[in-house]
């Protein structure tokens, strides 16, 4: 075995270098875990600023046009920065122990990859304190609201998303590079952990997607600072080319969201109900064909831009079809509880909250497809409640599972199984009541990125702030109690850790050491 | 607040009750109202009944599959002694759940289309009107009518900053709202000025954006007369939240009166364009256009925002020569949010809030810009 990797006992220059230049895939899937949470903190408190100020009508806190900032800041940093960072984390760490590999198979460029990202978004944050402000057109940025109308901050926006493109292309080129070559022997597609065979497909899809949003803000360039007119429609341009390009990117990031979060779910099920996945195979169909649709109805989030209603048929056809291979994962995750032994640790409740709440934001979802009812629905709170229930409740709720069912394995430390289900109970409540009544604010008539409203929204936006503020609270107990469970949580070596754990992760010594898998294994 | 707090309560212990009956919503029971509108015309009905009819189906989906979880989570937990059995697939089962779910689709699909078709049936309208989206106001042309004009919101500054109190109509009033007629067919051509809006009237089940250079089409009829409240649901800046839709349905008789009436303002605001104003009438009147039009950019001590809006206090152009100030006006400045207000102010208007804006916060040209001026200077063009 190689040389440990250097403590801070070794002094600290030489601790930042291990952290600056380390190609170990453990050292960069945890920098990658602390700067998603960082960015989950950072971009919490922008929420936190937009619900403080939609506590009550009128505007009390802050100006219109800093509540555009935070809601459009909010937006980009918990989905770039936040929660596909804090994904690629638990790739780095996992995809390599689950397949027998002893590092991912391009180290340099995973380097590279995990350190341009603190730099696009430092770019981004830091367009809040210049002249003219942030990013102030949603996370959409729809043009022209964002080419001719926005601030000159805008070019930074670009570059900033440009770079955190280039972070996620070299990212997935990685997860794929290492899966296709780097599986133990009779490590066979088919015996690959869920975990591994979402992230694949995920890859998959950023690698043809991050193009075209890095086409989408390069056409914004054009038109802003060299006198093109792609999104201008004076200039022979159209507006709505680019929510097309957009969307085109735009869907099928939701699903590189959501398919990670279904293959960690899909791992800690079987473990807590002490039985195998059900129907391994037809998880892995679903995962594909949901990919596979991803791409081909972007057009839903257009439903109120005059389409032919040609267009507007296909495009609700489709989307409605997504439904079946969704609905076999929720059956599956099900009939693995059926006639199982569960238990019911923290990461499990998490997992369980999350096949109750994302299937509920599923059911929306089904709404939201149908073109006439999303002629009312569309841009309101209805939306703002649907794909909160499907982002958080789905991809933060799976990505806080996973830190609680993996964390004994990192660090050797057990947490404090109290204070994980207090934090889940907190959250778990907070979220409800920050989100449900959002349904009933849009379905009222109450659009979204609204920086104020009529009086006869305040009562549910009182409760939804309160529920927003509890859930706020939640994340600061779940940064406590990992923090205390490195510190001084209950030391523990046992390899398996949970009693119905499978797979290679969980044959590695516990804390899993620096390198694993220098010999591969030989699975059966 | 006792009582409001009252029927917080109760919308909280009763949502699903509510939600059923809350269908028909009048003034009073806005602040409860949990489900869509049924509205008033056919499309808002086509769009209520096929929400309900999806919200149905998802709640007996949803009883069945969390209930099944839920006795799961009950019946085969670990601490009631559940040994875990080892099955992983069953083919025929897989198969029923892929294939039965494909099928409820299929049947929710015919009515999701039917709807639709309603909504896209905007031929054969009795009246047309334009509806174009301003940074943050609307502009309604009665076309062939000669009858054009602005609805912007009349809730002051104060209200929304909480230095006076607010009212019940708080960001649901406008300047003139949209006046439409019972019984005929209108038919919306939507459109934006600038950036991307989009004209919501729930009460109508009409929603389009209004994208520049692009025109959409939506249409309503109803036989009951009423104001009806809508929004912009498109981000559009940071006037997006203050440009609400108000349209209010006249009986037939009632809406021709106001027709003619609008028509002949329109005739007379025609003859009175070569009226001399004075100093002092121009600065008040310039006042208010600049406080409606100008001061959420600008902002209301002509200071604007550094690095976004420019500051009109002490700026060359308002210092400067008159023809120069109008014509930023007229032309807009191009590749900026400055846009021109050709068509959104009258020449009387223009050259009120041009007259203001050179004399007013320190600035102190001194000159008076009368409407003719303004005139002259589109003639010129």
């Amino acid at each position: 075995m190689a040389h440990g990797p250097a403590t801070l006992s070794d002094g600290l220059g030489k601790y930042i270098s291990r952290w600056v230049f380390t190609t170990n895939h453990k050292d960069i899937g945890t920098l990658y875990l602390w700067f998603s949470f960082a960015m989950f903190i950072l971009g919490g408190a922008f929420a936190m600023v937009i619900r403080a100020e939609l506590f009550q009508p009128g505007m009390q806190l802050i100006k219109p046009e800093f509540f555009n900032q935070m809601t459009t800041m909010h937006g980009l940093v918990m989905v770039f920065g936040a929660i596909m960072p804090a994904f690629v984390g638990l790739a780095n760490w996992l995809i390599p122990m689950m397949i027998g590999a002893p590092d991912m198979a391009l180290p340099r460029m995973n380097n590279l990859s995990f350190w341009i990202l603190p730099f696009a978004f430092s770019i981004l944050v830091s367009t809040l304190f210049m002249e003219g402000g942030g990013p102030n057109f949603g996370w959409t940025f729809y043009a022209p609201l964002s080419t001719t109308y926005a601030p000159d901050t805008v070019n930074y926006f670009i570059f900033g998303v440009h770079i955190m493109g280039a972070s996620s292309i070299m990212g997935s080129i990685n997860i794929i590079a290492t899966v296709m070559n780097m599986r133990a022997p009779g490590m066979t597609y088919m015996k690959m952990p869920l975990f591994v065979w979402t992230w694949v497909i995920t890859a998959f899809l950023l690698v043809a997607v991050m193009p075209v949003l890095a086409g989408a803000v390069t056409m914004m360039l054009m038109d802003i600072n060299f006198g093109t007119s792609f999104f201008d429609a004076a200039g022979g341009g159209d507006p709505v080319l680019f929510q097309h390009v957009f969307w085109f990117f735009g869907h099928p990031e939701v699903y590189i969201i959501i398919l990670p979060a279904f293959g960690v779910v899909s791992q800690i099920i079987p473990t807590f109900s002490r039985k195998p996945l059900f129907g391994y195979s037809s998880m892995v169909y679903a995962t594909a064909a949901i990919a596979f649709l991803s791409f081909v109805v972007w057009a839903h989030h257009m439903f109120t831009v005059g389409m032919p209603i040609a267009g507007e048929l296909y495009f609700m056809y489709a989307t409605m079809l997504i439904a079946v291979p969704t609905g076999v994962k929720v059956f599956n995750w099900i009939t693995t509880m059926y006639k199982g032994s569960l238990t019911f640790e923290t990461p499990m409740l998490f997992s369980i909250a999350f096949v109750i709440l994302f299937t509920f934001g599923g059911f929306t979802g089904m709404m939201l497809s149908i073109a006439a009812a999303d002629m009312q629905y569309h841009d309101t709170y209805f939306v703002v409640a649907h794909f909160h229930y499907v982002m958080v409740a789905g991809a933060v709720f799976s990505g806080t599972a996973a830190v609680y069912y993996w964390l004994p394995k990192w660090c050797g430390k057990m947490y404090d199984e109290t204070m994980g289900k207090v934090q889940f109970w907190i959250a778990f409540i907070g979220f409800n009541i920050a989100f449900m009544p959002q349904h009933f604010l849009g379905l009222a008539g109450m659009p979204r990125r609204y920086a104020d409203y009529g009086l006869q929204f305040a009562d549910w936006n009182m409760v939804s702030s309160i529920g927003a503020f509890m859930y706020g609270g939640a994340q600061i107990l779940f940064l406590y109690n990992v923090i205390r469970t490195i510190g001084w949580g209950k030391p523990t070596d046992d390899p398996k850790v949970w009693e119905g754990a499978e797979g290679l992760e969980w044959t590695v010594p516990t804390p899993a050491p620096y390198h694993t898998f220098a010999t591969p294994p030989e699975v059966k | 607040m006792l009582k409001r707090a009252k029927a917080l309560f109760l919308g909280l212990l009763s949502p699903a009750v509510a939600l059923v009956m809350a269908g028909n919503v009048s003034a009073e029971s806005a602040t409860r109202q949990l489900n869509m509108p049924q509205g008033v015309t056919e499309v808002s009905q086509a769009a209520y009944d096929i929400h309900m009819i999806m919200m149905w189906i998802c709640t007996v989906i949803g009883i069945a599959v969390f209930g099944f979880m839920f006795y799961v989570m009950y019946a085969h937990r670990k601490s009631r002694g559940a040994v875990a059995a080892n099955f992983h697939e069953n083919h025929v089962v897989e198969l029923i759940w892929t294939i039965v779910p494909a099928l409820i689709l299929i049947v929710m699909a015919i009515p999701a289309t039917d709807a639709l078709l309603k909504v896209y049936d905007t031929e054969n309208a009795d009246i047309d009107i334009k509806v174009t989206g301003y940074q943050w106001k609307w502009q309604y042309e009665y076309i062939g009518e000669g009858v054009k004009y602005m609805s912007e919101l009349r809730t002051s500054q104060d209200e929304i900053y909480g230095r006076a109190p607010r009212s019940e109509h708080y960001l649901r009033e406008v300047t003139e709202p949209l006046v439409i007629p019972t019984g005929k067919k209108v038919r919306f051509l939507i459109t934006g000025n600038d950036v991307i809006h989009s004209w919501w009237v729930p009460d109508f089940g009409v929603k389009r954006d209004a994208v520049p250079g692009l025109f959409t089409a939506a249409w309503a009829k109803t036989d009951q007369p009423g104001v009806y409240v809508g929004e912009c649901t498109e981000l559009c800046g940071l006037g997006h939240a203050f440009m609400p839709v108000v349209v209010e349905v006249k009986e037939e008789a009632e809406y021709n009166e106001w027709l003619a009436g609008k028509k002949a303002e329109a005739a007379e605001y025609a003859s009175t364009i070569g009226k001399e104003w004075s100093f002092d009438e121009l600065m008040v009147r310039g006042e208010d256009v600049y406080n409606r039009s100008c001061a959420a950019c600008h902002q209301a001590d002509g200071n604007g925002i550094p690095g976004v809006f420019p500051a009109l206090k002490d700026s060359p152009i308002a210092l400067g020569a008159k023809e120069g100030h109008i014509a930023v006006l007229i032309d807009g400045v191009a590749g900026t949010s400055m846009q021109s207000f050709a068509d959104q102010l009258s020449e009387v208007d223009i050259a009120a809030v041009v007259h203001y804006e050179r004399n007013a916060w320190g600035n102190d040209v001194g000159d008076v810009t009368q409407p003719i001026d303004v005139l002259n200077y589109k003639q010129g063009q």
